[in-house]
């Protein structure tokens, strides 16, 4: 039985890029960096949702919207059917406690000037996690969860390694009991050997404590080790969202294809080339008329210079927007 | 061999902060100068020889002797004890004159950076208006409409002073804010409050603290500067701005009554810059 904890919708998030004088006197235009461009997105109870992309398509733009960093222009996130970013819910931070997130760059993420212990002791007694009596117990209980031994407790940031201080920072996410967690780029800091313990890590804990993760990272192979069910996300829109397996296997999307073909093989018998994509990612500052990934896909039609392309559901597959999806798998 | 280099370096790593400072020269001589000077600011009866105020008439201007190593002035007073005593008043003003521009400025510092917005820009203004002017002149300016004196001029300074600190704040906790454990504390639904004040600001004290130190010393040249004016201390109180105007009409005759409260600035002042710098490698957090 499932159930839907986060649903999103038509989400979109502009950056103005501030006017130069000049540009003022002149009268231009305002730029605008469009990070998001009406995303869509559902997630069940206690699965893994991939997201992956280029850099500079909106992948961490999504988590920080999720996590009410940064508010979106249009569209709306719902939490268990409650609008997150309602007047009235705003500022409810009974919100943070039950969606949490984890950065990317563990050497900024923890406050340099609190021990590991206290940086884990502020979560649950902020919150009122436990009385305060119980809440040294439940900080060693927490050091105990992501492996960290007990004396970490009065060291430093610093005198971790980058693993470590990741395992610090699901310690501090966890602390405030969470049924959401947000992964940005959790691992791509770390080491390879190490990315693998943080992330195995992860996937007992959400398993023990039946979380629902969004993994965002642009490690396909990680990606899919992980995730039940994945989205990819081009210039701010996801062109194609479906089962984990079936995306991997049999990409729909002349951009997924791309992307999965760019990402190097294990298997010594495999003699396809990577697809070349041509031209380069457009800036989000000037987004492409209709579909925008027309400027490089090899499959193009006049179609895709006019009109935008939706997600739409395609036998055998899963949610993929493009207007010739049946056509690029036919032939393929 | 790489054992007892690994052994080594774990020992350096456990060696703490102060023993790392201590083997800085520069701290050590600053900290040596301050804690003197702050000994004889609390104390001066105890290591000053005479009465300061204590004046006669036979020894009038004499040089630096045996009997009195600083000479005496114009009215036969011991410049020694006069400059010991002026220590009270100048350390005084060195703490006095900055510590409330320092606590303002930081949190009203620490409040627009980070908030930004309307206030943010209204305070960018105001501290452009105010640096536009030398730091002297406005306090001048400060001082002649509320009249000359020690309290007046502590007033003056800490009116114009906070601006420094509040930029010097802003500008850090802005900085600060760009590191990602600012975000996580949104994230977590922590309160402003605790975000600005137990995140924030003790990563972005550092460089306030060690301006702070450098301020004191500049605080105790105004002061000076002041006094000599005839806008701060007033005579007969020692105070070494007051010595050095003291001095200025005998400056071909007895030199050394604007001399010895000249060194006794120069010492004090380069005391607070080395603590300062010193303080600077301390406190710095490592990453």
């Amino acid at each position: 039985m499932t159930s839907t904890v986060m649903e999103i919708k038509d989400l979109a998030l502009e950056f103005k890029v501030s006017r130069s004088i000049v540009d003022v006197i002149r009268r231009r235009p305002g730029k605008v960096v469009r990070a998001l461009n009406g995303v869509s997105l559902h997630m069940e109870k206690g699965e893994t949702l991939g997201v992956v992309g280029e850099s500079g398509c909106g992948k961490s733009t999504l988590a920080r919207c999720i996590v009410r960093l940064y508010e979106p222009n249009r569209g709306k996130i719902k939490f268990r059917n409650q609008d997150i970013f309602a007047a009235d819910f705003r500022n409810d931070r009974s919100y943070n406690k039950r969606v949490q997130m984890m950065f990317q760059d563990p050497y900024s993420s923890l406050n340099p000037r609190m021990t590991a212990g206290q940086i884990i002791t502020e979560a649950l007694s902020v919150h009122e996690m436990r009385p305060p009596a119980e809440i040294p117990a439940r900080m060693a209980e927490l050091l105990d969860l992501v492996r960290l031994s007990q004396d970490a407790a009065e060291k430093l940031p610093h005198e971790f390694s980058g693993g470590q201080r990741q395992r610090i920072a699901i310690a501090r996410a966890l602390a405030v009991e969470p049924e959401v967690l947000i992964a940005d780029e959790l691992v791509s800091a770390l080491d390879v050997s190490v990315q693998a313990q943080v992330v195995n890590l992860l996937l007992e804990l959400q398993e023990r404590l039946n979380l629902t993760i969004m993994f965002v990272a642009h490690d396909l192979r990680l990606v899919r080790h992980v995730s039940n069910r994945v989205a990819v996300i081009y210039l701010g829109r996801i062109v194609e969202i479906g089962d984990s397996e079936s995306l991997f296997s049999n990409p729909a999307h002349p951009y997924s294809q791309a992307l999965l073909s760019a990402a190097p093989s294990v298997d010594p018998d495999d003699t396809s080339g990577a697809i070349r994509l041509e031209g380069e990612l457009p800036s989000p500052l000037n987004v492409p008329p209709g579909c925008a990934f027309h400027v490089r896909c090899p499959y193009k039609t006049e179609n895709c210079t006019r009109d935008i392309p939706v997600l739409r559901l395609i036998e055998n597959m899963g949610e993929v927007a493009c207007h010739n999806a049946e056509e690029i798998a036919k032939n393929a | 061999m790489s054992d007892v280099t690994v052994s080594q370096t774990q020992q350096a790593l456990k060696k703490s902060k102060l023993q790392i400072a201590l083997r800085k020269p520069g701290f050590v001589i600053g900290a040596i100068i301050i804690g003197l000077s702050a000994m004889l600011a609390i104390a001066p009866g105890v290591f000053a020889p005479y009465d300061p105020n204590l004046i006669s008439y036979l020894e009038v201007k004499q040089p630096p002797s045996w009997a009195h190593p600083f000479g005496t002035d114009m009215l036969g007073r011991d410049s020694l004890s006069r400059v010991i005593w002026a220590y009270t008043v100048n350390m005084q003003m060195a703490i006095l004159a900055t510590v409330f521009a320092m606590s303002f400025g930081v949190f009203v510092g620490a409040l627009v950076g980070y908030y930004r917005g309307i206030a943010d820009q209204i305070f960018g203004r105001l501290v452009d208006a105010i640096i536009t002017f030398p730091f002297l002149v406005l306090v001048i300016a400060v001082v002649a409409v509320l009249g000359p004196g020690l309290v007046n001029m502590y007033i003056a300074i800490s009116v114009v002073g906070w601006v420094y600190y509040a930029r010097l704040t802003r500008a850090e906790v802005i900085a600060q804010m760009g590191n990602d454990y600012a975000s996580a504390g949104v994230v977590m639904g922590y309160s402003d409050r605790r975000i600005i004040f137990r995140h924030l600001l003790p990563n972005a004290i550092t460089p306030v603290i060690v301006y702070w130190m450098t301020d004191m010393a500049l605080a105790i040249l105004l002061g000076s500067s002041l006094g000599y004016l005839g806008l701060g201390a007033q005579p007969p109180q020692a105070e070494w701005g007051v010595l050095i105007a003291e001095g200025r009409n005998f400056i071909t005759t007895a030199w050394w009554l604007s001399l010895m409260p000249g060194i006794a600035i120069v010492i004090t002042g380069l005391g607070f810059s080395l603590i300062g710098d010193g303080l600077a490698d301390l406190l710095r957090p490592r990453t």
